[in-house]
């Protein structure tokens, strides 16, 4: 019986596999879950769901699933418009106003004149008391009051009557479909390792043990080495603010993967283009800055250099004098770029645009010539390509 | 006392799901991963199903250089290689040097234990695929003393992860998995009922009203949970603060008394100041 449900899982994009499904009818033929259909949800979800992010999809393929409504799993999918739920107005209702609205049918009526309402409705919504949204007296919603309403996404509780487990949908806001976990962004930087020895001694060096005992007439002569370690050094520069606002989280997941990766990491912040000075902590950019000169005499020149970057901005910002959005800068970007590869031989330049974009763009253009062509896309392919421009 | 099913304890309220999991997990002698915010008890469940459960608990605490064999044994090349030196007897005998691991000591357990591996994202990224075969088969082999290591019972292997790394879908497959989310209201009231039984009853409602309003603020680098709720009300109750203290007509005004409890980062301190001021200043009393 479980077998159309599986392969519903896996429909609505969940990598559920043979193994978890066998595991599930394992636990059931124990009998683990025959009291109640809110047993057999707890153990379905803890068998078949192994990421919290995708608690929200499974709580909604459940709730379809056993009501028999399997053919509408496209329109589940799709996602009730976010604006429609968000929080604007707060209704204050009196007593008799509750009163009013006390009763609304049972709940499989309120369900089906959901379902109803959802076809019907293409707008957002907010007061009032048929349609859907935010703080109205309507059984579907959420911020408002009615005692038997179906809560939609609601963050928090209000009146706390919403009815079955699955559909509460408590897990909404873990729910996301990254492609790119900072799982595999590691396992990609992982190729830059280069293992050194470094450190106090504490590991047995054997062929040298060996050696220096028969040289020592048999007597034991143990030698000890320090363990390996990553020794790559990186240098990571972040474009901040302006039109990276849309890959915050990419550029939050590529610096924190690095982070736990490359024991040393530096990492700095420029806004759109490099001049002659960048900063460390974002709030304190205008008073904490550091000159890109002392980075490039700090920093010795085996230490790599990624940029991360939209490269998206006007020409003039990259090639003349005080074409700096926020600054007077006294020499082009252009100039300051030559300075840091000049420094740093390993370089690449990682773009979070799409590559298909970067024809349209003559600054990515600028900037790619500038970087003797090595501009990578931010995924996990183009991080491969330019992990291996930068060994 | 043995109790094969396990369903919270006197300190420690366990959720339907929550105890749904670990029972299929005990129940089908597999591995539970337990993931969810710091603080919402995941170490201390472990402790809990052992003792509830009257089962001898062994904890592996992973750190990040932590590797797999280490949980099974080590081989002390070092010390044999010293004892041959001084011409010990113990020397002809490989096994006076292989250490074993907590792993191996769960295996050799005459009853049936818990075994706590605990934070396994700390580890590197390869760790949990070095313990799949052993995980799975609860057998493993040492190669020094060409002996096969078997589980006399399968031990309830609790497993816990603050979400650091990703772990890999093959060692995902064989585990059941739980996430704690942050208990409601009534499940938090519980929670602090077994911790502190003489609670008076309004104090208990007002701590919890002014815990999850400083929850809601939006864009808290870390929202506080049960473990500093707990640390916060012990502090209410050593302070001997008032109830008067806790209730305040504009609730959305008020800064709780000890609040330093709650919040640990001085940015998240000073954004809730500084929300609690405009506050303050949009609605004059």
């Amino acid at each position: 019986m479980l077998i159309p449900f599986f392969y519903m899982l896996r429909e609505g994009g969940m990598k559920t596999s043979i193994t978890e499904l066998l595991m599930l009818h394992d636990a059931m033929k124990s009998g683990l879950a025959s009291q109640s259909v809110d047993d057999f949800y707890f153990l379905a979800r803890s068998a078949l769901v192994k990421d919290e992010a995708h608690l929200d999809r499974f709580d909604r393929i459940f709730g379809a699933y056993f009501k028999g409504v399997d053919d509408s799993l496209s329109d589940l999918l799709q996602e009730i418009p976010e604006e429609w739920l968000q929080l604007q107005a707060e209704l204050q209702l009196s007593e008799e106003e509750k009163g009013l609205i006390e009763s609304m049918g049972g709940f499989d009526e309120l369900m089906k004149a959901l379902q109803e309402r959802l076809d019907e409705q293409d707008e957002r919504h907010e007061g009032g008391s048929k349609w859907i949204g935010t703080a109205g007296m309507s059984p579907f919603g959420a911020y408002g009051y009615n005692p038997e309403g179906v809560r939609i996404g609601q963050q928090g509780s209000r009146n706390r009557s919403a009815a079955k487990v699955w559909e509460k949908r408590e897990y909404r806001n873990l729910d996301d479909s990254v492609e790119l976990g900072t799982r595999n962004i590691k396992v990609a930087m992982r190729r830059l390792r280069k293992f050194a020895r470094g450190g106090a001694a504490d590991q047995l060096d054997l062929s040298d043990t060996i050696d220096k005992t028969a040289r020592n007439g048999g007597m034991l002569d143990i030698r000890m080495a320090p363990e390996r370690h990553n020794a790559v050094k990186v240098l990571l520069c972040l474009d901040i603010g302006g039109s990276m606002d849309d890959h915050v989280r990419i550029c939050e997941e590529t610096f924190s993967a690095a982070s736990s990766e490359f024991k040393h990491l530096e990492y700095f912040y420029f806004h759109n283009f490099v001049y002659e000075s960048m900063w460390k902590d974002n709030r304190r950019r205008q008073s904490e800055k550091t000159s890109t000169l002392d980075i490039t005499h700090k920093y010795t020149s085996d230490y790599k250099l990624i940029f991360v970057g939209d490269a998206t901005m006007s020409p003039y910002e990259i090639a003349y004098p005080g074409g700096s959005v926020e600054h007077w800068n006294e020499e082009p970007g252009a100039v300051w770029i030559k300075r840091l590869l000049n420094t740093y031989p390993k370089a690449v330049w990682l773009n979070p645009e799409p590559k298909i974009r970067w024809d349209y763009t003559p600054s990515v253009k600028l900037v790619r010539d500038l970087m003797d062509d090595r501009m990578y896309p931010l995924t996990i392919a183009g991080l491969e390509e330019g992990i291996k421009a930068l060994r | 006392m043995t109790e094969s099913r396990f369903k919270g304890t006197n300190s420690y309220i366990a959720t339907d799901d929550l105890s749904m999991a670990v029972n299929a997990a005990v129940t089908l002698e597999r591995p539970i991963l337990i993931k969810g915010e710091p603080g919402t008890g995941k170490t201390r469940l472990a402790i809990e199903v052992a003792e509830s459960m009257g089962r001898p608990l062994f904890e592996w605490h992973i750190k990040s250089t932590t590797k797999a064999q280490q949980g099974l044994y080590e081989y002390d090349a070092v010390a044999r290689l010293r004892d041959s030196q001084l011409g010990d007897d113990k020397v002809h005998d490989i096994s006076n040097y292989i250490m074993r691991g907590k792993v191996w000591e769960a295996f050799d357990c005459i009853e049936q234990p818990v075994l706590l591996i605990d934070e396994i994202d700390k580890a590197d990224i390869e760790f949990p695929n070095d313990l799949l075969q052993e995980l799975d088969r609860m057998e493993f082999y040492v190669y020094e003393t060409k002996k096969l290591v078997k589980a006399r019972h399968r031990p309830i292997i609790i497993i816990t992860s603050n979400n650091e790394k990703e772990l890999p879908d093959a060692f995902l497959r064989r585990c059941f998995f739980h996430y704690i989310k942050f208990p409601d209201q009534e499940t938090m009231a519980q929670i602090v009922n077994v911790h502190f039984p003489n609670l008076k009853k309004e104090l208990l409602s007002e701590a919890l009203n002014a815990f999850y309003k400083v929850r809601d603020v939006r864009g808290l680098k870390k929202k506080p949970s049960t473990s500093e709720l707990l640390d916060w009300i012990k502090l209410l109750l050593a302070e001997d603060i008032p109830i008067e203290a806790l209730q305040t007509e504009n609730a959305q005004s008020a800064i709780p008394p000890l609040y330093g409890a709650l919040l640990k980062n001085e940015q998240d301190v000073h954004l809730f100041e500084q929300l609690v001021f405009l506050d303050r200043r949009a609605s004059p009393q």
